[in-house]
């Protein structure tokens, strides 16, 4: 049997006004809710854990351990602080997500403040995407006036108020305690860790920073228990996830599937590369991700065989490339992106990154000057494992996995110009078929 | 008067600005209250303030620092560092209608650097700059976490998915013209530059309710599994869907991964805060 889809967080995104609390309870939301005030708090932690759930925004911790990982209740506040910065190139889940289904986040995080002890719960939302904070702002507002949220939650007791905070256009804000210090009012820069945010998060409290996918998740572990999530997935890799096809595929878009399904299969419901192209590159986790060949199509997109393959799962941000796309380019550009996203903070990511980018631009314009390969390589190999936070890893990806598949492209690069060799308008989705192709 | 008095607070010359006058300073201060009360501490409020500054001003003016330094008790030089972080935060006056054309990696191949070339050359202005009649500010913008939809323009923060240059042209000349304008997933019409920082301050503007829940991108694997009968497992019955490896996934052993590269783990996976190794 080939792995199928498995629908269950976009399950209800076609339906009327599915954004809406009405829509959200006719289709059988705040079940979980329910069957979660029935319980004690640290039971909802075990179902977690059993339940095999790991982050989805990107890292793949367990996420019953990380809520497992505060400090005993020392009668002082404790946070739940929602990730839904989504700015990884390719990454495109979280948003359509808050669009259409908000109210899976709300319950969600009721749940998730529930069995932590949180009485404040923050969803840190990019500020780039109006649509989406108008219907968080909203959604919240119709869970509070339903009971779901304020004083005494549907009679148990359990006291929960949730600020919406818009961000202001920085990658760097994703990352969990540069989040933290933006969301204090301050410039989006990552803390020494430890302590980590479990300890010591917002206003120096315990706190659980999660990504929105994840906390979207709990509602149905809650509603159908921690079984039925572990048997869909891997044995280590639990659960299903969406998986966003962008790039040039016959078919882009969202296809949730149980952990572990493949390109190949994703490829296969997804209609293939785009017609009369073939693939030849793609990223299985977003830019940050190294990227994947041909010879991958078969690596089970789950976090351990991903990892096998000398990749990272990621945020399952499958962006497709195909033969028109030139590989110099491509890692030229993302390095402008983390270049003009490195928060500055430390000399190996500002500065490496800056340095990057030059020899990137000559090598577009098919300019390189002797030793400039190495170099990169070298630069990049100065970045990894020593930045403060994993941007600066990240952007060495792109540059080490473009080099080990494609380095014939790089040498090319040296002398000629990546838009003679690639001809740029090939690659775009408006582009008339060449004769000649 | 020249600049050199006035502080100057960004990298590019502030224009001047004169002090609120009594009537907006008054809602101003109801406005930043309500912001304020939202938070814990109040410093959190910053962000916010921010947005409704420029929802008042149409960029990060001289007084609406010195009004979100006197608001939360910070000095003005460090609201200042703040706001020349963020990319929304406008140093010079916005245009009414930012137009934001994805230029990251997948977009700009799929047609975003064509799209963004046409524009600057229809509109005669480059990155960052605003028309002379004070319509429109062109920008390249990062991945707008809508690459299904690529190529994507953002008007105003409003989704426009799978662009065309001739489609930007179009969307840029009505905007311009003081049309409605209709994003393909949002609110009924682009709003002003100003009207959109309020939302983003949070102040709910009554539009929620507007536009589609999903586009065809969001809904692709949702229909097909519909068309081909393909759901989740119903509770009890586990096993069925369980992924395919087909002995593909190492049995055993499996290999602990590098950590994340979209991340930092909050701790190592055999990691307690603070010091000590749990048990697995
Ligand atoms: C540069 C950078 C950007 C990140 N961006 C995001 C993001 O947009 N959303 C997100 O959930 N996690 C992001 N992360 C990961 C977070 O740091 C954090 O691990 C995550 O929110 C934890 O949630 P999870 O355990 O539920 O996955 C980013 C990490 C880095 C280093
Ligand atoms: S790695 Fe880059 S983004 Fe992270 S702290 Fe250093 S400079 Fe900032
Ligand atoms: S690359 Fe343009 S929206 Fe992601």
């Amino acid at each position: 049997m080939s792995t199928q889809l498995t629908p269950v967080l976009t399950r209800y995104w076609d339906e009327p006004r599915s954004w809406t609390l009405e829509s959200y309870e006719r289709t059988g939301g705040y079940t979980g809710l329910r069957n979660a005030l029935a319980k004690d708090p640290a039971e909802l932690v075990g179902i977690a854990k059993e339940s095999g759930l790991r982050g989805r925004g990107g890292a793949g911790f367990p996420t019953g351990m990380k809520w497992g990982f505060l400090p005993e209740p020392d009668g002082g506040p404790r946070y739940l602080v929602v990730n839904a910065d989504e700015s990884e190139p390719g990454t495109c889940k979280d948003m359509p997500l808050l669009m259409a289904s908000p109210q899976l986040l709300v319950e969600g995080m009721a749940i998730t403040s529930y069995a932590i002890g949180c009485t404040h719960a923050f969803v840190y939302v990019r500020g780039e995407v109006v649509h989406v904070y108008r219907r968080v702002l909203q959604a919240v507002q119709e869970a509070y006036a339903a009971g779901y949220l304020g004083r005494d939650i549907l009679g148990s007791g359990f006291d929960l108020d949730i600020t919406v905070h818009a961000g202001a256009g920085a990658y760097i804000c994703g990352e969990e305690t540069a989040l933290l210090d933006s969301l204090e009012g301050r410039r989006g820069q990552p803390r020494l860790k430890p302590p980590f945010p479990a300890v010591a998060g917002l206003y120096a409290r315990p706190t659980v920073v999660n990504n929105v996918e994840s906390i979207a998740s709990v509602p149905s572990i809650l509603a159908n228990g921690a079984d039925w999530f572990g048997g869909m997935g891997t044995e280590k890799s639990k659960g299903y996830g969406i998986f966003s096809l962008s790039g040039h595929v016959t078919r882009p878009g969202q296809y949730e599937a149980p952990l572990g399904i493949t390109l190949r299969e994703l490829l296969d419901v997804a209609g293939g590369v785009r017609a009369g192209h073939e693939l030849k590159f793609w990223t299985p986790g977003g830019s940050s991700t190294p990227m994947f060949t041909t010879e991958h199509l078969d690596v089970p997109l789950d976090f351990e065989s991903v990892a096998k393959a000398g990749s990272m799962l990621g945020t399952r941000a499958l962006q497709i490339f195909d033969e028109t796309v030139s590989v110099v380019k491509a890692v030229s550009r993302w390095i402008d992106f983390y270049a003009h996203e490195s928060c500055g903070k430390c000399t190996p990511c500002r500065e490496g990154t800056y340095w990057l980018k030059q020899i990137l631009t000559r090598l577009e314009a098919g300019q390189g000057v002797p030793g400039d390969l190495e170099k990169l390589d070298d630069i990049a190999s100065n970045i990894l494992g020593r930045s403060f936070c994993a941007l600066g890893d990240g952007a060495t990806s792109p540059v080490h996995s473009g080099l080990k598949y494609f380095r014939d492209e790089f040498e090319q690069a040296m002398h000629t110009p990546v838009d003679v060799s690639f001809p740029p308008h090939r690659s775009t989705v408006f582009a008339k078929e060449d004769v000649t192709s | 008067m020249g600049h050199a008095n006035l502080p100057n607070y960004g990298t590019a010359p502030a224009p001047e600005s004169d002090a609120y006058d009594a009537q907006v300073l008054d809602a101003l201060l109801v406005d930043a209250a309500e912001v304020v009360r939202r938070y814990p501490q109040k410093e959190s409020a910053l962000l916010p303030l921010l947005h409704l500054v420029q929802s008042v001003d149409g960029y990060v003016t001289t007084r609406g620092i010195e009004f979100c330094a006197a608001m939360l008790g910070l000095s003005a030089a460090e609201v200042s560092g703040v706001a020349t972080f963020y990319t929304q935060y406008k140093r010079h006056p916005n245009g009414d209608y930012t137009i934001g054309v994805c230029t990251n990696t997948l977009c700009a191949l799929m047609g975003g650097d064509a799209i963004f070339e046409r524009l600057s050359d229809h509109l005669g202005v480059d990155h960052d700059e605003t028309t002379p009649d004070g319509a429109i500010t062109l920008e390249r913008v990062e991945c707008n976490a809508a690459c299904d939809y690529a190529p994507v323009v953002m008007a105003n923060w409003e989704f426009f998915d799978n662009q065309t240059p001739e489609s930007a042209v179009d969307l840029a000349d009505a905007l311009r013209s003081g049309a409605p304008v209709r994003p393909s997933r949002g609110a009924d019409r682009v709003c002003t530059f100003r009207q959109v920082s309020r939302v983003l301050a949070g102040f709910p503007d009554g539009r929620a309710d507007e536009g589609p829940g999903a586009g065809e991108a969001s809904l692709v694997g949702l229909r097909l599994a519909k068309e081909r009968g393909w759901h989740a497992p119903e509770p009890g019955q586990a096993q069925d869907n369980a992924a395919d490896t087909g002995g593909r996934t190492p049995s055993g052993g499996l290999e602990p991964g590098r950590s994340g590269s979209t991340d930092t783990p909050a701790n190592e996976p055999d990691e307690k805060p603070g010091d000590g190794k749990v048990e697995k």
